[in-house]
C-alpha cells in the first residue's frame, strides 16, 4: 500500500529558511536508505506558502487567494510517497527520519487510496503471453 | 501502546530489518537456515521484552545485537558451527575469545553485499522453483509462512515444509553463501529475476483467491526488484525487469471494469494509468539502455510496454516499433507465443494480411495446438480481411479451447457475428 508522508511547515520553513548543509546531507542519506529498501516512490520539498496560492470554490465561483497562509501547522513543507506493507511500517520508517526541522515539527502519515488496485483480471494478450512464456519456462525446469 | 499495537509495530520492525539481519548472520554462520533461526530467536526475544520495556529507539540495532549474541554463543558452543568454521579453515579453536571481536566486526560489514549473497542463495538452482519463491519471500521479503501460503493459495504446512526442505537442501548441498562471479552471475541472475517476476505475476494475473493478498504480492515483487536494482546497478536486465513491473503495475486501476470484467490494453482509460509508476518504469528502461549492449528479454518486454505507456491514445501507439521489438524478442526467446504476439503487432503496424502470414506459419506449431489465442488471433485477422466464414470456424475453435467462461462467451458472440455477416455476403 502507498502512503503519503507529509512534513508539516514551521515558522522557519514558512519564512524560507533553507535547511542546513548537515540536514541536507542527513536527508540525502535517509532518502538513499529508502531507495535501497525499495520503499520510496517519490518525494519533494515545497517552497513556502508565500509563493503559493489557493483557489476557493463556492458554487460556480472561483476566488484566487495568494499566499502566505497563516495556519502554519496545517501547511506543508514537503512530502514523500512510499510503498510499504502497513501503516506500522510507515511509522517505523518515519521514526528513523532525521528531524526535518530545527523547531518542533510534525510529520503526518496518510494512506493513499487504491480501491481497485490489481483486481484479479485477465491481462492483455501481450502480458499474458509474456507470463505464459515464463510459466512454460518454469514448468520446463521443474 | 496496547499489546496488539506493540505486536504490529514489532512486525513492522521485523519486516524492515529481517533480511539485513538474516543476511548478516548468514555470512557469520554460513548457513541460511541457521541464520534465519537466529533472527527468529531475536524476534521472539523482542516479542517478550518490548511489550513491557517499550520499543527501543533503534530497534534494528537491538535485534542485531541480540541475534549477534546468540550467534556468538552458538559459535562458542555448537559443534555444528565449529565444524563449519573448521571447514572454512578458521582457527577458531586457537583463540576463541579473540575470535569474538572479529565476528562483531565482520557482522557490521557491508550490508548490501550480504543482501546480495542472500538473494543468490535463496534463488539457487539446487532448489525447485516453488522453493526459491517461498524462500525469497520468507528471507528477503520478510513474509510469514501464513502470508506466503495465502498468496499462493496453498496450505500453510505445505509452505512451511517447502521452506524447511529448501533450507536443508541448501545446507546439504553445501551451497556457498556468495555472489556468483563472471559467466555464472548471468545464469544465476536470470533465476533471481525469474523468481521475482513469478511473484509479481502471481499477484498481477491472479485468477482466484482473496484479492487483498495479491496486490501486496505485486508490491513485494516490485520492492524486491527495486532493492536488487540498487544492489546490482550495472546489470541492465535488473532495471529491465523493474521497468516491466512498474509499467505493468501502472495499469492496475484501468485493467478491470466496474463488474470485475477485464479491460484489454487498447480499451483501457489511459487517464487511470498511474503516471508516477510509468515515469519510474521509463527511467528504469533508460538505466538499462544506458548500460549499453543488446537488450535482454525483460528490457525488450519493458520497451514494448513502454510503447503503450508513451501513447496518449491507443491510436497513437507506435506499432512499428513494437513489431521491431517483438522481432528482437523472438530472436532471443524462440518462443511461439512471442511469435504470435509479433504477428498481432505486425497486423497493427502493416495490416491484417501481414499478420496473417506470420500466424499461418504457426498453425502447425505443436506447442500451440491447444492454445486458444492462436485461433482467436487468426479469427480476428480473417474477420478484418472479410473472410467471415473462415473466421467463424476459428472463433468457434478458440471458444472450445478456452477455460475462461467469460472469454468463451465473447468468442462465441464473435463467431455468431461472423456467421451473420458471411450469410449476408454469400
Amino acid at each position: 500500500m502507498k502512503f503519503m508522508i507529509l512534513v508539516k511547515a514551521t515558522k522557519d520553513s514558512e519564512t524560507g529558511v533553507l535547511p542546513s548543509e548537515e540536514m541536507l546531507a542527513a536527508m540525502g542519506k535517509y532518502n538513499e536508505e529508502l531507495v535501497k529498501a525499495g520503499v520510496m516512490l517519490a518525494g519533494e520539498g515545497l517552497h513556502p506558502s508565500s509563493k503559493g496560492a489557493r483557489v476557493r470554490f463556492s458554487g460556480n465561483s472561483r476566488t484566487v487567494i495568494d499566499g502566505p497562509f497563516a495556519e502554519t501547522k496545517e501547511l506543508l513543507a514537503g512530502f514523500w510517497l512510499w510503498q510499504v506493507r502497513s501503516k506500522e511500517e510507515a511509522i517505523e520508517w518515519v521514526k528513523r527520519m532525521p528531524n526535518p526541522m530545527l523547531e518542533e515539527s510534525e510529520v503526518e502519515i496518510r494512506q493513499v487510496f487504491a480501491t481497485e488496485d490489481f483486481a484479479p483480471s485477465d491481462p492483455t494478450g501481450e502480458l499474458r503471453a509474456a507470463e505464459e512464456r515464463l510459466r512454460a519456462q518454469v514448468e520446463g525446469k521443474k | 501502546m496496547t499489546a496488539s499495537a506493540t505486536h504490529r509495530a514489532i512486525d513492522a520492525v521485523f519486516r524492515i530489518e529481517s533480511a539485513k539481519l538474516i543476511a548478516g548472520l548468514a555470512r557469520i554462520v554460513r548457513d541460511v537456515g541457521l541464520a534465519e533461526e537466529l533472527a527468529q530467536d531475536a524476534l521472539v526475544a523482542a516479542l517478550e521484552r518490548w511489550p513491557e520495556s517499550g520499543i527501543p529507539d533503534n530497534p534494528g540495532a537491538w535485534l542485531m545485537a541480540t541475534a549477534k549474541h546468540r550467534a556468538i554463543d552458538l559459535v562458542r558452543r555448537s559443534k555444528r558451527i565449529e565444524r563449519k568454521h573448521e571447514e572454512l579453515g578458521h582457527t577458531i579453536e586457537a583463540d576463541r575469545h579473540a575470535a569474538v571481536p572479529d565476528l562483531e566486526a565482520a557482522i557490521d560489514e557491508d550490508v548490501g553485499d550480504d543482501l546480495l549473497r542472500l538473494v543468490f542463495t535463496a534463488c539457487h538452482p539446487v532448489l525447485s522453483t516453488e522453493a526459491r519463491v517461498a524462500l525469497t519471500l520468507r528471507l528477503l521479503g520478510g513474509l510469514t509462512t501464513e502470508e506466503i501460503a495465502r498468496a499462493f493459495l496453498v496450505p500453510e504446512p505445505t509452505v512451511a515444509q517447502r521452506i524447511v526442505r529448501a533450507k536443508r537442501t541448501l545446507a546439504e548441498a553445501n551451497v556457498p553463501f556468495e555472489v556468483p562471479r563472471g559467466e555464472e552471475l548471468g545464469a544465476r541472475l536470470s533465476s533471481v529475476l525469474q523468481v521475482i517476476y513469478l511473484v509479481f505475476n502471481e499477484g498481477y494475473s491472479a485468477t482466484a483467491g482473496d484479492d487483498w493478498m495479491r496486490p501486496a504480492l505485486c508490491e513485494d515483487a516490485l520492492r524486491l526488484g527495486r532493492i536488487l536494482a540498487e544492489l546490482l546497478p550495472k546489470e541492465p536486465e535488473v532495471h529491465g525487469l523493474v521497468a516491466l513491473m512498474e509499467i505493468q503495475a501502472s495499469r492496475a486501476r484501468a485493467r478491470v471494469g466496474p463488474k470485475g470484467e477485464p479491460i484489454l490494453l487498447l480499451d483501457q482509460n489511459r487517464a487511470r494509468w498511474d503516471h508516477l509508476l510509468i515515469r519510474r518504469g521509463l527511467t528504469a528502461i533508460a538505466r538499462a539502455e544506458a548500460l549499453g549492449g543488446a537488450l535482454g528479454p525483460y528490457t525488450l518486454q519493458a520497451a514494448i510496454a513502454a510503447c503503450h505507456a508513451r501513447a496518449r491514445t491507443a491510436e497513437e501507439t507506435d506499432w512499428k516499433r513494437i513489431a521491431a521489438l517483438y522481432t528482437a524478442l523472438v530472436e532471443l526467446t524462440n518462443s511461439p507465443v512471442v511469435e504470435l504476439n509479433r504477428a498481432v503487432a505486425f497486423s497493427m503496424a502493416f495490416g491484417p494480411a501481414a499478420g496473417l502470414v506470420l500466424v499461418d506459419a504457426l498453425v502447425s506449431e505443436p506447442s500451440l495446438a491447444s492454445y486458444h489465442l492462436l485461433p482467436s488471433v487468426r479469427g480476428d485477422l480473417l474477420a478484418k480481411l472479410g473472410r467471415d466464414a473462415e473466421a467463424r470456424v476459428e472463433f468457434e475453435r478458440a471458444a472450445s479451447l478456452t477455460r475462461n467462461t467469460r472469454e468463451r462467451a465473447l468468442l462465441l458472440e464473435r463467431a455468431a457475428t461472423c456467421a451473420r455477416t458471411s450469410v449476408r455476403t454469400d
